[in-house]
């Protein structure tokens, strides 16, 4: 079992020239320089790919999945997420990219934005019943999970209990494929196209499902390129491909940051974006700041999933593609939300999110020492260590801040003489 | 151990900063993390209190093993009615502070309910402090 996969970023030791930019980066401080190199302390990442976005030598990678991976089962199924869609754009129709799918060795696709139409339903339903605590935080963007285990365990209780559409979407289509074709699980293979290394490691890891049925993931910028080329040839075939996505408009918004809160019709809710703005909302819900405020969507990329850092077009680019395609989508529909709800009702027996979800568990950074009298003698050492240290956040020592820094050394993962101004 | 934490003058940018601060430092000490959020709520409505109506003060945590004891002093007009004081939704802040957000008259009430034990000490024309206990098992 990979009982060590915590995350999914990776630094490859022969292109890091050491250049701190990833380290002052990181949200968390999840990043040290050793020995001239990039380290990244695993139980710390939360896998929002700020350090993919900044690496000047592309030395930081996300783990995935090749499409050479796809041999090893006998029926595979690719699930289509907003995210995908907006790599192409909005007018071509979802059945060519589709078709392309299937030519890179896919034998058929899963449209997520149908499974979206029912896990709004169930957020509504959610809050017919619910008592508190407010606000709700959506579970759709792992990394912000990640996040609320590691630095907010106490916002727990405020976590959506609800499956991610593509979570659904991949418990129907695996136990369908498996029903319809009878084949042993293991024959049949789910994958995920991600714009981020944080949907990998939920699959790996299952923070918030007892078990997932996706397989693995593929970036959005691996697949981009064989997938472009098939499309290519694909329109030059045939032209007039009806267009053929199966959720309503509304869940194809799940793409961008404000889609889950359209889509759910919560009217008094708030949006936001980017991995500083999340986390200092998350620290105005600890603080009761927000007592208001129903629901909260969090994506840790600006812009919502479109922003990833494994996507194949930025994220503007990508935000026109979708937007162009939720409205030729709107057309077909009714203006109305709830009417095209209703209309794109039409399949049964998707799962019940609480058949599938398990609560999230606390993750915090372990104390400084296991009990609390020696704990308050570190922070009394660090506190007088961090007094003798410039301030500067130089970062020569390796570490983003002096602070950090100090820890580290009372951690006893290094020692003074790493900080250049002590061993003057 | 003694914390010392500076709450400037209508400072609405920066409220919060010792509540946060005294959070993660009450994390690290591997406390759990419903009474961390216990003290950083009952400190952040006192530092907002602390600036609204005290013109300022100083947040001072006091952390022992079983014990973390929070004060927030104010060298402000003092409190001259605290019964009153105490009920939910009285307030004396202006309507510019209302604007704002804040002055709902929930303060003292908030700080009251997330507390162990709670105290003020208030004289008018001196100012106020309030002491919260909390206790960590």
């Amino acid at each position: 079992m990979e009982h060590s996969y915590l995350n999914s970023v990776r630094v490859n030791n022969d292109s890091c020239t050491g250049c701190l930019l990833c380290v002052k980066k990181c949200l968390v401080h999840a990043i040290r320089v050793r020995r001239g190199k990039a380290v990244i302390i695993s139980d710390a990442c939360i896998d929002c790919g700020e350090c993919i976005r900044c690496c000047p030598t592309r030395a930081v990678r996300t783990l995935a999945e090749p499409l050479t991976e796809l041999k090893r089962y006998k029926v595979n199924i690719a699930l289509a997420t907003p995210s995908f869609y907006a790599q192409f754009d909005g007018t071509l129709s979802a059945s060519v990219l589709w078709q392309g799918l299937r030519e890179i060795g896919f034998d058929s696709v899963f449209d997520v934005p149908l499974a979206g139409d029912y896990i709004s339903e169930e957020i509504e339903t959610f809050f017919q019943h619910y008592q508190g605590p407010y606000p709700v935080i959506s579970s759709a963007c792992p990394a912000v999970l990640r996040l609320i285990q590691t630095r907010y365990p106490e916002l727990i209780p405020h976590v959506l209990p609800v499956l991610a559409p593509a979570e659904a979407a991949a418990i129907y289509v695996r136990r369908e494929t498996i029903r319809r074709l009878n084949l042993a699980p293991e024959e049949v293979g789910i994958w995920f196209l991600s714009p981020c290394p944080a949907k990998g490691t939920n699959i790996h890891q299952s923070i918030d499902v007892a078990h997932t049925a996706v397989t693995g993931s593929l970036t959005l910028s691996s697949i981009y390129g064989p997938l472009s080329l098939a499309v290519d040839r694909i329109r030059n075939e045939k032209n007039e491909l009806p267009e053929a996505t199966v959720g309503t408009s509304y869940q194809l918004a799940w793409g961008l940051d404000e889609g889950e809160l359209l889509s759910t019709g919560c009217r008094n809710g708030l949006s936001v974006s980017g991995p500083d703005d999340v986390d200092e909302i998350l620290q105005q819900i600890t603080l009761n700041k927000l007592p208001d405020v129903k629901f909260i969507s969090c994506y840790i990329c600006r812009s919502g999933c479109v922003g990833g850092p494994c996507v194949a077009v930025n994220k503007f680019v990508g935000m026109k593609n979708l937007k162009k395609r939720i409205a030729m989508r709107r057309l077909r529909e009714r203006a109305n939300r709830s009417e095209a709800m209703q209309a794109a009702r039409v399949c049964d027996g998707f799962p019940a999110s609480r058949q599938y979800i398990k609560p999230l568990k606390a993750k915090p950074a372990p104390p400084l020492a296991g009990d609390f009298g020696a704990a308050m003698e570190k922070m009394e050492q660090l506190t007088a260590l961090e007094e003798r240290l410039p301030g500067l956040d130089c970062g020569a020592c390796g570490a983003p801040t002096c602070h950090n820094f100090a820890e580290d050394v009372v951690r006893g993962y290094g020692t003074e003489e790493g900080c250049i101004f002590l061993k003057r | 151990m003694e914390k010392r934490y500076t709450v400037e003058v209508d400072d609405f940018e920066r409220a919060g900063a010792a509540s946060i601060s005294l959070k993660e430092l009450l994390q690290k000490l591997g406390l759990a993390p419903e009474t961390v959020r216990r003290i950083a709520i009952g400190t952040y409505e006192g530092e907002i209190n602390c600036l609204i109506h005290g013109g300022g003060g100083v947040v001072i945590a006091d952390i022992t093993p079983h014990v973390i004891t929070v004060r927030i002093e104010d060298h402000g007009p003092g409190i001259p009615d605290v019964e009153k004081a105490m009920q939910e939704g009285w307030s004396t802040a202006s309507e510019e502070i209302r604007a704002k957000g804040f002055g709902a008259g929930m303060g003292l009430p908030n700080m009251k309910k997330v507390s162990d034990t709670f105290r003020i000490e208030t004289e008018v024309g001196k100012g106020t402090t309030v002491i919260m206990g909390f206790s960590c098992v």
